[in-house]
Parts: structure tokens; sequence; C-alpha cells
């Protein structure tokens, strides 16, 4: 049996609470006025940091730093001007004052977004972990994989977090349907009255559908998690395979259930804030990226069981194939990271390619460098076949892939929520360790619920006796 | 070279596996093994070194990798660059993207026929070459464990070939 240490209990609160306080701090620095955003806005541009709206004034400034920044602002700033020089023939001077008002007005909220933000992208991220790995437990049942039996209440413990993480997430929902945030712009009804190009897609794209869908995903995976959770635990008492085999057909099933609504899911919860852009692989790719994530945590959490003395029969073979899984999905990742962009960047079809404009300008750090954690470092560090089974390689790389996905998040949610006010400070470090500690006391908690090696099931004499 | 080779034959590779460790136990060289078909772990039980072609692969896929980025350097930038799509021609590193797959499929396609070819050049098969194995029956369903006898042990080792399950041991005519 696992133990759920009090050291560790007190270290999963202390990150909570930090984490709370960090929010807490991101909640309570966001401006509350416009003009205290303008006020701020104004600071920053004085500072020399070149922020991109309140560059426009320094087009001669030649620093290093502020190039990127600058080229951006420079691009808004011609823009509005057309959109002056169009309507000049009218009363080019209150146009000139309304347009100044809304851009105001816009990065008021992109401000205010900010902790919200922060917020979201842990908070996706976290349940994303739980439902790949919840994806890799369906297929391991559905193959009746023979490897990976011994690994299944680790990965039952890790999918327990659907359920806190899958009701916050839907909380979420509520509050920005009910305008507490600006996140999904297609929500507000002043945005869509001006924007025919959301008025095409209301019928998807408003707020009760939205929450109905939220409802009926959330609800289905965790129906999924815990009916096969119960039909595992009674593997262990059975006389004979009924619960072995219809755990078999409910996964099947499941996974028909899951590829669907993962793929809705990644356009309503994560495609939607940027309402204008779209991608048909999207799915695949949001699938890709938490996969490799849950991968990674089963093998970090193996790892530190093991490291506790349980899990015995857990042999290096095992831990040799989920890192071929952390190495292989991470591959899979860039193939489709690399697919969207290049189509898009090929083809230059100007509403496509502002996706990954908005990043290249505004985002280049987390954007290029996402690409090196995710891809560069998987590839080169557990490559060789024996680096893979050698603990503390696969925890660095395990550390390294996490943080590389919180960035491809962080790089799907931001551009389109708070453009280019990012920044990954107090508010969004406070969201990593509040989900952090919630997850890790979630897992912890049903960890010591039953013995972490189990028995009775018909494939775990093949699992223990599995060998490279 | 004084000494003279014995043939163990088997019919089940579980068997050979353990005739295999035994044999190595008592302290018999084993010279080769013969099997229809690649038998798991067998290479660990004969104590043979780790295999190479791993990191000749990733040679040859660094190669192919090389000589895509430079022939697509020659093709599309320097010798006649083209306006496709618009994008500017003049630069390796703003097309690369374009280009990813064919530094791909290159990289693959090296580190692919290389590996094969090493494979045979390592394995001394070439196009021609006779046949080396021993017995034909080899190819079908028989495995044969070729073992070194030293003089005067020779009715000590068909014992113990037979003794780990050999069907028939051949020794060599005088």
């Amino acid at each position: 049996m696992y133990q759920f240490s009090q050291r560790f209990k007190i270290t999963t609160f202390v990150l909570m609470g930090l984490g709370l306080l960090g929010l807490a701090y991101g909640f309570l620095s966001a401006p509350s006025t416009v003009e205290e955003a303008k006020a701020i806005v104004a600071a920053h541009a004085a500072d020399g940091h070149g922020d991109a709206h309140g560059a426009t004034s320094d087009h001669g400034n030649t620093t290093h730093e502020s190039v990127a920044h600058d080229e951006h602002g420079t691009a808004e700033h011609q823009s509005d001007d057309a959109h002056a020089t169009e309507e000049s023939h009218h009363e080019a001077a209150t146009v000139a004052e309304d347009h100044h008002a809304e851009h105001d007005q816009h990065v008021f909220d992109q401000m205010r977004n900010r902790p919200w933000s922060a917020f979201y992208v842990s908070a996706l991220f976290a349940f994303l972990i739980a439902l790949g790995v919840l994806a890799f437990y369906a297929v391991n049942r559905a193959a009746q994989a023979g490897w990976s039996p011994l690994l299944f209440r680790v990965m039952e413990g890790i999918t327990s977090y659907l359920i806190p993480g899958g009701i916050i997430l839907f909380v979420f929902f509520v509050l920005s349907a009910l305008h507490m945030n600006h996140l999904f712009v297609w929500m507000d009804p002043e945005v869509v009255a001006h924007d025919e190009l959301i008025q095409n897609k209301s019928g998807y794209l408003n707020s009760t559908f939205f929450l109905i869908r939220a409802a009926i995903f959330i609800g289905g995976w965790i129906f999924y998690q815990q009916f096969s959770r119960k039909l595992s635990l009674a593997e262990e008492t059975a006389t004979d395979t009924k619960s072995f085999v219809l755990n078999f057909r409910v996964s099947a099933g499941f996974l028909v259930f899951f590829l669907v609504t993962e793929s809705i899911m990644s356009w309503d919860w994560i495609m939607s804030v940027d309402p204008h852009w779209f991608s048909t692989l999207f799915g695949w790719y949001v699938f890709a990226s938490f996969f490799v994530s849950g991968i990674t945590t089963i093998a970090l959490f193996t790892l530190y069981l093991k490291s506790k003395g349980l899990l015995e029969e857990v042999n290096n073979s095992h831990i040799h194939d989920l890192a071929k899984f952390m190495f292989g999905i991470s591959i899979f990742w860039t193939y489709l990271w690399f697919s969207q962009f290049m189509l898009i960047w090929y083809a230059d079809i100007p509403e496509e390619v502002t996706y990954y404009a908005m990043r290249f300008e505004s985002y280049k750090v987390p954007f290029l460098g996402m690409l090196v954690l995710n891809f560069l470092f998987p590839l080169l560090v557990i490559m060789r076949s024996d680096y893979k089974r050698i603990p503390w390689f696969v925890q660095t790389v395990g550390i390294i892939i996490l943080t590389g996905h919180y960035l491809d998040f962080y790089n799907m949610i931001m551009p389109g929520t708070v453009g280019a006010h990012w920044s990954i400070g107090i508010p969004e470090i406070g969201g990593i360790l509040f989900f952090a500690g919630l997850f890790l006391f979630v897992v912890a908690t049903a960890l010591t619920k039953v013995p972490v090696t189990p028995k009775g099931s018909p494939l775990l004499g093949e699992s223990k006796h599995f060998h490279y | 070279m004084a000494s003279k080779i014995f043939r163990a034959l088997y019919n089940d590779d579980d068997i050979l596996m353990n005739a295999v460790k035994k044999v190595r136990e008592e302290k018999h060289h084993i010279e080769e093994v013969y099997t229809p078909f690649p038998v798991h772990g067998l290479d660990k039980a004969l104590g043979l070194d780790e295999t190479r072609i791993s990191m000749a692969a990733f040679i040859y896929g660094c190669l192919g990798l090389t000589v895509a980025t430079v022939m697509m350097n020659y093709i599309m930038i320097e010798d006649w660059p083209q306006d496709i799509g618009g994008k500017p021609s003049f630069s390796f590193v703003q097309n690369m993207p374009a280009f990813v797959p064919v530094m791909f499929e290159m990289t693959v396609f090296f580190a692919a026929h290389l590996m094969v070819i090493t494979f045979y050049l390592r394995s001394k098969m070439w196009p021609f070459k006779k046949a080396e194995n021993p017995l034909p029956s080899t190819t079908s369903d028989v495995f044969l464990m070729e073992v070194a006898v030293k003089e005067g042990e020779e009715k000590a080792l068909t014992e113990l070939l037979l003794d780990t399950g050999a069907i028939e041991v051949q020794q060599p005519k005088a």
C-alpha cells in the first residue's frame, strides 16, 4: 500500500497556497478601468520595453529588444491608419477618436484577461494530462496489451483527477458564459453584433450549446473513468473473466466516443479563443500534446512509486516501453505541429496565417522554445535504447516534456486572449503551482485507496514477465 | 584451428536456448548457431557483443540530412531560384520549412538503405554468394549449434549435447 506521507501532503498544500496567492495577486493587480490600463501601457512604453501597442510612438527606436514589438506596433498602426483614411471621407476626426476608444477597450480587456488565462491554461493542462492518461489506459484495455496491466492502478490513480479537474473547468466555463472574463470573445453579444464571421458560426458557437457540450464531454469521460475503475477493481476478486471482458468492450466503445469528443473539445475549449481562425487537424494536434504529457506523467509516477519500494515487479523493460512512447509521441506531436504550420505558412492565406504571424511577432521565445523542448530534447536525449531504461534520464526528459507542453497550451490560449500583453509572471506561475499541488494531492490520495500492484487480471502474468 | 566442430541438431527454440546456456556453463565454445527464424534473446545467451548497427544508422541519418540540406540549397536557392507561392527564394533559412519533408525523407532513406547494405556486408552476404549454412534444413525447421571440441573430450561433449535435448549430434568425418 502506498502511504501519502505527511511531508508530501504539506508540500502539496504549500503549492496550492502559494498558487492561490499568485492567482489572487494576478486578479488584484489587473487594471479595473480603461484609464488604468492606458496608464500601465504608457508606463511600459516609457520604460523602453517597447510594448506592442504603446510603441507606436517610438518608430525611430532601433534598440534590439523592441524591434519585433515595434514591427507589430507599426503594423497595427498602419491598419488603424488604413481604416481611418477609408472612412475619412465622412468625419475623420470623430472616427479616429472612436477607433482609439475601441482600441483602449480592447487593450483593457486583454489585460483583464491575463489572470483568467493564467488560471485557464494551468487548469486545462492539468485536466488534459489526466485525460491523456485515460486515453492511454483505454488503448491498453482495448488492445488487451500484455505489458501494461501492472501499471493500471497508477493510471487509474492519475485519472481520478478528472473529477475535480472537470468540475473546476466547468465552473470556469460557466463564469466565462456569465461574462466574468473576455476569453471567449464570441460569448460577448457586443462583439458578435459587429462580426459577421462569428454571426455565421453562432448556431454552433453560443454559450448554451457550448456548456451543454462541455457537460456531455466531461460527464462522459468521468463516467468511463469511474465505470472502468470499478470493473478493474472487480478483477481482484473475480473468479471468471466477465469484468475483464466487459471492461475491454467498454474501453473500445469509449475510444470511439473519446476521439469524437476530444476533437470537438479542442475546437470548443482552445480553438474558439481565436474564433476567426480554424485548422482541420487541430484536434489531433491537441491530442498528441496531452497524450505525450499523460504518458510522461505515468512514467514519472511509476518511477516515484518504485523509488518508494512499491511496484517491485515493474522492471526496466516497462520503463523502457513508457520512454519509447514518450519518444514516439513527441515525434508524432512534432509531425502534426509541422503539418499544421507548413500548410498555413505555404498557402499564406491572410485569414489563416494571422495565427502564426501573431505568434512569430509577439511570442517568439515561448513559441520557438517549445519546439526545442518538445522535439529536440526528447529526440537527442532518449533516442538511445539504453537511456530509455535509466530512471534519471527518463525523469529529466519527463520534466522537460511537461514544461514544453505547458508552453504549448500557453501558446494556444494566450495570443487569442491577452494578445501582446503576455508574460510568464506571478499569475502564470501561481496557476502552475496551484494546479500542480492540487493534481499531486488528488492523485496521491487516490493511490492510497488500493494496493498499487493489481492482482487477478488475466494478463498480469504476462506483464510481470515482460522482458524486452 | 586444431579443434574439431560438432554439430548438435535441435527441433525447438526453447530447448535450444537452454542448451546454449548449459553448454556455455560447461565452458565449451559455441562457434555459431543456425536457426530458421530469429530467436529472441539468443544473442544475449550466446554472449555476443551488442550490435553497433544503431550507431551506424544514426550516422547515416545525419549524412542523409546533410546531403538533403546541401542538395536543396543548390537546387532551389543557388542554381535556379524559383518563385513558388510568393516565397522568397534567395535564402535557405527562410525557405527551410518547405524543404523539411525532403530533408526528413532523405534522412530516412539514407539511414534505411545504408543500414541494410552495412548489415549485408558485415554478415558477408552479397549477390551470388553461396549459402554458408551447413545443413539446408536449418532454413526450414532445424536448429543447429556448432560447438568446438577439444582433443579427448569428444565422448563427454556428445553426451552433454544429447543431455540438453539434441535430437542428433553430427561429428565431422575423420
